[in-house]
């Protein structure tokens, strides 16, 4: 199987050419967030306010880690279920959000954004929050530190594991790779 | 009458906490090792190969198995001649979750009120079921459940007339739903029987049982082994991008019920089915 290396955040130019079923490591700058931040940035942007860090062209990882034992950046780090942040979604491709990783399906509203966009969408694989965490060698809180786990986090990876899932051709491997081994 | 003190009970749970989340039960490791040696498809076997060398690294380097270490769902079965002192026992396993839970470096999951969504900050309360049987013994099982996999779990009120097929339907339904979300290889928790929140807690214990073990009902069985055997053609396979291994096992826990239902609930557990049984 062919794998990639990719830098992150993830160009246009690059999340263009990138096909669901391609297998990547991504090693760069991420940001998490998850259900609370994203209500939070939800809340900011109907106020007309400015989020707390720009997303544009970068990507985001739906994860909430466990806390990190002394002397490491970061406890147990794998990817959440990404279907609750569909509803918030959309209108942060609109404004520019690059990609996204995550695990689980996507909406229809959500897919047909990540085409419009020419954004992508990358699965980690969901319950490998050990071996994930031993690829992310910096991580800072840069907003909503109240949130706890929940809060936005900066992070460098190296080699970071994912699968593209949805890309801007209007692939969903989550629709196409169970049909081959449906019997 | 045995004596014993609560504080017992809340050093086991702080230990159980720590090591369920950290070390896979030696039944569920062996099914994983079988799936990654089984697992038909390329991208399914490296996703199970994976899996191995997560498991590996959480128990190495003492990093969750899963960044979700779940809400603390605890079962205490009590022998009736045993009489708690020394505290409140309610009190006493929230303890052991409160230090489990930092002690353990685990990730504190759980939001005092559903709609107002405060952190509690120690992952309490845990979900406690209490259970009298008789004897002087106290059975502990500490089964941390995360919550990717939980939001797909389903309740069906089935009518008697939909039958064994109704139910085979109904699992079926509830694992093609859940498909990535729930992160496969999956173990399937059924109740059938009882009310509406019996066969919910059927299913739940049906989780902790042994994988590979099968019910002693020769109906019940059979039903275990087919549910299995048609999920894993459903395609879902690891990580929901399609492969022959969808779920690891499908444990199915029964109950007598009203000539007028045919309750169904389907816990649906990823392959991070965490349990730890102690007997006190």
């Amino acid at each position: 199987m062919m794998k990639k290396h990719i830098a992150a955040p993830i160009t246009r130019d690059v999340a263009r050419t990138l096909r669901a079923g391609e297998y990547i490591y991504l090693t760069g700058t991420i940001y998490t967030a998850r259900d609370a931040a994203h209500k939070r940035m939800e809340a900011a942007l109907s106020g007309n306010e400015e989020l707390p860090v720009d997303l544009r062209g970068q990507v985001i990882y739906y994860m909430g880690p466990s806390p990190a034992r002394e002397g490491r950046p970061i406890g147990s780090a794998g990817p959440t279920t990404a279907s609750r942040m569909d509803r918030y979604t959309p209108r942060l491709l609109d404004m520019g959000l690059g990609a996204m990783i995550g695990k689980g399906k996507r909406s229809r509203e959500v897919l047909d954004a990540i085409v419009r966009n020419e954004s992508v969408y990358l699965a980690a694989v969901g319950g490998a929050g050990a071996l994930l965490s031993k690829c992310i060698k910096e991580s800072e809180v840069v907003a909503y530190d109240d949130l706890g786990t929940e809060a936005i986090r900066k992070l460098t990876v190296v080699n970071f594991p994912v699968i593209v899932v949805a890309d801007c051709a209007g692939n969903d491997l989550y629709e196409t790779a169970i049909k081959e081994y449906e019997r | 009458m045995r004596t014993i003190d609560v504080g017992i009970i809340t050093d086991n749970i702080n230990e159980m906490c720590i090591e369920a989340n950290h070390f896979l039960s030696k039944d569920m490791d062996m099914a994983m090792k079988d799936a990654a040696r089984d697992e038909e498809a390329l991208l399914g076997r490296q996703i199970l190969e994976q899996l191995q060398e997560n498991l590996k690294i959480a128990a190495d380097d003492m990093i969750p198995i899963c960044q979700d270490t779940g809400m603390a769902v605890v079962f205490i079965e009590a022998g009736q001649d045993v009489h708690f002192t020394g505290g409140s026992l309610e009190e006493a396993v929230n303890e052991g979750v409160r230090r489990g839970y930092t002690e353990g470096f685990l990730r504190k999951s759980v939001v005092s009120d559903p709609i107002i969504r405060e952190n509690t900050k120690d992952n309490t309360p845990a979900v406690i079921h209490y259970n009298i049987v008789p004897g002087d013994k106290v059975t502990v099982k500490v089964a941390p459940k995360g919550f990717g996999s939980e939001n797909m779990s389903r309740v069906f009120m089935l009518k008697p007339a939909d039958g064994l097929d109704g139910v085979k339907n109904a699992v079926l339904t509830a694992v093609r739903d859940a498909g990535p979300n729930a992160c496969p290889p999956m173990v399937v928790g059924v109740g059938i029987g009882g009310t509406f929140e019996k066969c919910a807690l059927l299913s739940k214990e049906a989780l902790t049982r042994e994988v590979g073990s099968h019910s002693e009902i020769p109906w019940v069985s059979e039903l275990e082994e087919e549910l299995l055997q048609r999920i894993n053609c459903l395609g879902i396979g690891p990580g929901g991008l399609g492969g022959t291994t969808t779920a690891l096992a499908v444990n199915v826990n029964t109950y007598p019920t009203h000539i007028a239902g045919l309750p169904v609930a389907v816990n649906i557990c990823c392959h991070v089915n965490r349990h730890v049984i102690r007997e006190i």
